[in-house]
């Protein structure tokens, strides 16, 4: 086992673990029982897509606009599959265990480790993966349990801390004027459209935005 | 069934799914580079609607209120790089005073 590797997978694993509270508190905050916020982290194990989902239902969404965004956001696990594929050559059970704990941090763990080998590449990949999955679920219980002991959503200012929760995973991503016009004129379009669209819709429809924004871009 | 877990089910299975044939599908499927774009664009879209949504509407309404404020509180720790916590910290403290007012 490599050191270097290791330490690396528990950092990770724990940093991104704790924001397993503040999806806890935002899944309540939207609706979701104590068992579906925790089914919710153990099952879907997907950050951006488990928000996605609370921020939808919280908005008084479908059933079918929640599920359709948390999956447009998990596409981007499929991408990380097809990248961790040849890496792993994984078959059978192993190819399932593999394939629930791709995301971005195993993923990014695993890439990052190219310089010290092949071995540590496939180490960083199942060690991150497991990590992140023990920390995410324990905190996410945690903020569940936290936010409903807590009763109204707005008076603990719950409220305000879903949205800026998101806003603290959106705002590294905007690293260039492309990407912030691309994010204002989403937040624009979905404000303006909510009280016309279904709950849900309004959201789920800036998609046509990125489709735009990146067919246009220069590649 | 209630609506809510659909949603838990119905996304754990797409989830899973969507993962499990990233093991399967060729890769040359999946590879072209105006999808990955695309793709690497949908999430700052989506997140910013939520953000849109949840702090100025509710119920299909445009409401202005506590949330607001806590939001713009929120940009200005972030444009003083404040780490994640303080974010959300600031962010519900000041809605929070607000409300209770």
């Amino acid at each position: 086992m490599n050191r270097a590797t290791a330490t690396q997978s528990f950092g990770v694993s724990f940093t991104v673990g704790l924001y397993g509270t503040a999806f806890g508190a935002a899944s309540i905050a939207a609706g979701f029982s104590v068992l579906q916020t925790c089914l919710l982290s153990l099952l879907t194990f997907s950050g951006a897509s488990q928000f996605a989902v609370a921020g939808v239902m919280g908005a008084g969404g479908t059933a079918i606009s929640a599920i359709a965004t948390a999956s447009l956001l998990g596409t981007r696990n499929m991408l990380y599959a097809l990248r961790m594929a040849p890496l792993l050559r994984v078959t059978g059970i192993k190819k399932v265990i593999a394939a629930h704990i791709t995301i971005d941090e195993s993923t990014g763990v695993a890439i990052s480790q190219e310089k010290l080998g092949t071995q540590a590449m496939k180490q960083g990949f199942w060690l991150t993966g497991f990590g992140v999955y023990t920390f995410w679920n324990i905190f996410t219980l945690l903020g569940a349990l936290g936010a409903q002991a807590m009763g109204n959503p707005s008076a603990w200012g719950l409220d305000a801390a879903v949205p800026a929760a998101f806003l603290g995973l959106l705002w590294p991503n905007l690293t260039n004027n492309f990407e912030r016009v691309l994010a204002v004129s989403a937040l624009v379009m979905a404000v303006v459209l909510s009280p016309v669209l279904s709950a849900g819709l309004p959201i789920i429809s800036t998609v046509v935005l990125a489709v735009v924004f990146g067919w246009k871009a220069r590649i | 069934m209630s609506t809510f877990w659909i949603v838990v089910i119905g996304s754990s299975i797409a989830l899973f799914l969507l993962r499990y044939s990233g093991y399967m599908i060729p890769e040359k499927y999946l590879t072209n580079p105006r999808v990955l774009r695309i793709n690497t664009l949908i999430p700052i879209v989506l997140m910013s609607a939520m953000v849109g949504v949840q702090t100025v509407t509710e119920n299909g309404k445009w409401v202005i209120d506590q949330r607001l404020a806590g939001i713009a509180v929120a940009v200005v720790a972030l444009l003083l790089k404040a780490p994640y916590f303080v974010v959300m910290v600031s962010a519900a403290l000041t809605s929070a005073l607000l409300y209770r007012l």
